[in-house]
């Protein structure tokens, strides 16, 4: 494919940036697209050609890594972090939860309690990291995944 | 015996806006500007808090890679690929502010970290940069 030229990526790199940004609004696909000077379709194309993944997806990424976040360091309930990061549905964010990182949220926060102590990687390459947060359960016994408390 | 890192290279996608961000947004020192006789300007600038290190502020395609290498470069700098490193700070949310305040794009707010308090940003290229302010190396 031919590769995008600089004045298009830094359209969509603007678009990402405010994925990034603004994650936990209801940040809709087709005005990012308006906003890079792109159609719907055009946009969705040229950014999943300049980052290997659809906008929609990397939104979800983003989500779920700031969720992780949240589970290991803060005191809120699955539910009220659900909501904290831009999912409007339980049943969702669970189910995306666990696509990317393997585990239901209540399974990944027990086994991050039982780990200990903060990761030791900066936060800002967690966030940039491509393929979201390094395996979570290669050092922990396989366990059933729990479902999330409604 | 090897005490530090002296130049470190940033890829920019112009040099002009580059200077004026470092420089104007960012309140660096601008050591050098100069024009070689290849045809390469050596712009560097230096952070307000420190003696002996510098950004060397670089164009890929005056530059000594070829003309379809520094088109590549520029692509990754463009989509926002490329890091150079962290910046350190003494006071995140108060530079985060100021900078907030004369247009640098932050991509993430100062947030507590085990480490210190950090924030995202973006030069005028599309670099970013950790912002932070360490708990543990003091000022």
């Amino acid at each position: 494919m031919k590769p995008a030229d600089v004045a298009s990526l830094r359209m969509l790199r603007r678009a990402r940036d405010r994925i990034d940004r603004d994650y936990a609004d209801q940040i809709d696909i087709p005005a990012l697209a308006a906003g890079a000077g792109y159609s719907r379709e055009h946009f969705i194309r040229a950014f999943r050609a300049a980052y290997g993944e659809t906008p929609g997806r990397y939104r979800t990424r983003r989500r779920v890594e700031r969720a992780c976040e949240l589970l290991r360091s803060v005191n809120l309930t699955v539910t009220e972090i659900c909501h904290l990061v831009g999912f409007t549905s339980l049943g969702t964010f669970s189910a995306r939860f666990a696509e990317i990182t393997g585990v239901s949220p209540t399974a990944y926060r027990q086994q991050a309690a039982e780990r200990g102590g903060p990761a030791p990687i900066p936060g800002c390459f967690m966030l940039m990291w491509r393929t979201g947060l390094p395996a979570q359960n290669t050092s922990l016994p396989e366990k059933p995944a729990p479902a999330a408390a409604p | 015996m090897i005490k530090g890192i002296s130049i470190v290279s940033v890829w920019v996608l112009d040099q002009d806006s580059a200077k004026e961000f470092y420089a104007g947004k960012l309140g660096f020192t601008v050591t050098n500007d100069l024009k070689l006789d290849n045809g390469m300007r050596w712009l560097t600038v230096r952070p307000p808090g420190s003696e002996n290190q510098e950004l060397l502020l670089m164009d890929p395609l005056h530059s000594m890679l070829d003309q379809e290498t520094g088109q590549q470069v520029r692509a990754l700098v463009a989509k926002g690929a490329l890091s150079p490193g962290v910046m350190a700070t003494s006071d995140c949310k108060g530079d985060h502010s100021t900078l907030a305040g004369r247009g640098v794009e932050f991509t993430q707010e100062p947030a507590e970290r085990p480490y210190g308090v950090e924030a995202v940003m973006r030069d005028d290229s599309g670099n970013w940069y950790s912002f932070t302010q360490h708990k543990f190396l003091g000022d």
